[in-house]
């Protein structure tokens, strides 16, 4: 079969830009918070990036403002909110619903079943992809909870209410 | 009745875990290498990690099976020993290998471990199954997945060691061990690398027109509509054009899994000792999921109760389940 050469990226929404910048500004500082705690929490994730440490992942929410841009360098780690429209250029891509993307996190869900349904989308390098997966398969309990907790009774109960308002 | 074991599949120390609180039996998994026909980025155990995996397992009545079952080149039979030596002073409860020469230096250099014939051996007759047996002192086969079960019950009497079989996962193409598709693609071989489809060969393509096309190697092997289900990216799974066809269309397999749930009374019946979950490669949620209800299942029949087996249809590739071979002849 031939798949032709329409390949697109997925086109940035300029109405969006203003929002997704202040949605940026807003979430960032806890970005920086849940990534710096997960790599000291979960060390053993690096060792399964092996050489994709140094990739840069957009993990694009579907239906939020933004997108996330991910480098998993235990030396200097990246993990931002950009608009779409600014995301770097990415070694790989990963795409879905934010509940479907938080619950592959915390492997609640199963990525392949999720590919198979056509619910997650993924481009660009897919060995990356596989490492960052199975890197994440390989912690024990919820990243999501982990960092609800670090805002205490708020953080879990935005989370349940994120959980209750997502129904998957 | 016979012992209805569950063999589980552990992709990586936490799957492990997650199999073992799940109610395996067995679990099964390699090393981060070409040992084992599951070699793919970020998935395995290294030693450390297994040694931890041994010791969880055992503390819960879990057996740990290491799987050797890749074809080492010809003179790098180096690895492949190294992995048995390590696999053995690690305490694991048997090896799954599929090559002669493996299985010939395992029977010798350790004999106290229990030997498994990897499906990938492809041993599918009572005179190969009995040569295993008689050379390498094999206690298991596992068998591959072209046999009906009236078929597996006349094997069963005519071979002096256990039988494995398939009940759920990927179903591959018929004749494993002597795959050699991704090799023509790739010059990576499943079969001794142990990459079916290697990740860095891997594209997918988004259209604008929301298909998705899969590459291999710079090959397009599939093109799934807006709305269609998908597979993984294998050519055995692939959707070709041909001059006599219309349509593009599955020259070999469709992406499909093999479900049997339905069949394990019938299995049982017919003397299987073991039944094998397929999926190293998948998620801890998979393992979750499917250990739990096949566990369930296996104990409602042992204990005469009707066995109503949950739906795992939505982790089946393509969303599509089969009972293959083992129901019919038929099945293509």
């Amino acid at each position: 079969m031939s798949a032709g050469d329409d390949t697109l990226p997925r086109a940035a929404d300029p109405g969006t830009s203003v929002l997704a910048r202040l949605s940026c500004l807003i979430v960032q500082p806890v970005l920086t918070r849940v990534v710096r705690r997960v790599a000291k929490q979960h060390p053993s994730l690096f060792s399964r990036l092996g050489p994709h440490q140094g990739t840069d992942f957009v993990i694009d929410p579907v239906e939020l403002p933004f997108a996330l841009h991910l480098r998993p360098d235990p030396q200097a780690l990246v993990f931002r909110a950009v608009a779409r429209n600014a995301a770097p250029e990415a070694g790989a891509t990963i795409r879905g619903k934010f509940m479907l993307l938080l619950e592959l996190v915390d492997s609640e869900e199963d990525g392949d079943a999720a590919f198979f349904s056509r619910d997650l989308e993924v481009t660009g390098d897919t060995e990356a992809v596989v490492r960052l997966r199975n890197a994440l398969d390989d912690v024990d309990g919820s990243i999501a909870e982990e960092t609800a907790g670090m805002f205490g009774p708020a953080g879990r109960a935005i989370l349940a209410r994120l959980r209750r308002a997502y129904p998957t | 009745m016979s012992l209805a074991e569950l063999i589980c599949p552990a992709g990586t120390p936490a799957a492990l875990r997650t199999a073992v609180d799940a109610g395996a039996d067995a679990v099964y998994c390699g090393f981060q290498d070409a040992t084992n026909a599951r070699n793919f980025p970020g998935l395995n155990f290294t030693p450390d990690e297994l040694a931890a995996s041994v010791a969880y397992a055992h503390d819960k009545g879990t057996k740990v099976l290491l799987a050797l079952n890749t074809y080492p080149p010809a003179g790098k039979v180096d690895l492949w020993r190294q992995a048995a030596d390590t696999g053995a002073l690690l305490g694991v409860d048997a090896f799954i290998v599929a090559d002669m020469g493996v299985a010939d230096y395992i029977a010798r250099t350790h004999p106290g471990v229990r030997l498994h014939l990897s499906v990938q051996a492809a041993a599918s007759s009572p005179e190969a199954i009995r040569y295993y047996c008689e050379n390498f002192a094999v206690k298991r086969v596992v068998l591959p997945r072209i046999l009906t079960i009236p078929e597996i019950r006349e094997i069963r009497k005519e071979i002096p060691c256990e039988i494995e079989t398939f009940i759920f996962g990927n179903h591959g193409l018929m004749v494993e061990g002597r795959c050699s598709l991704t090799n023509y693609l790739t010059g990576q071989s499943t079969n001794m690398d142990g990459v079916c489809s290697p990740a860095s060969d891997v594209e997918y393509k988004r259209h604008t027109d929301d298909s998705m096309s899969s590459q291999l190697a710079g090959f397009t092997i599939d093109c799934f509509g807006a709305d269609e289900k998908a597979g993984y990216p294998t050519i055995c799974k692939g959707r070709y054009t041909a001059p006599h066809r219309s349509e593009p269309y599955y020259a070999f397999e469709v992406p499909i899994s093999l479900n049997l749930s339905r069949l394990l009374p019938d299995l049982i019946d017919a003397g299987v000792h073991a039944f094998k979950i397929e999926g190293r490669q998948r998620s801890k949620s998979y393992v979750r999921g499917v250990v739990s209800a096949f566990r369930q299942a296996v104990d409602d029949i042992r204990a005469g109760r009707e066995a109503n087996i949950a739906d795992l249809v939505a982790l089946t590739e393509g969303q599509k389940q089969t009972q293959g071979a083992f129901e019919t002849k038929k099945w293509r």
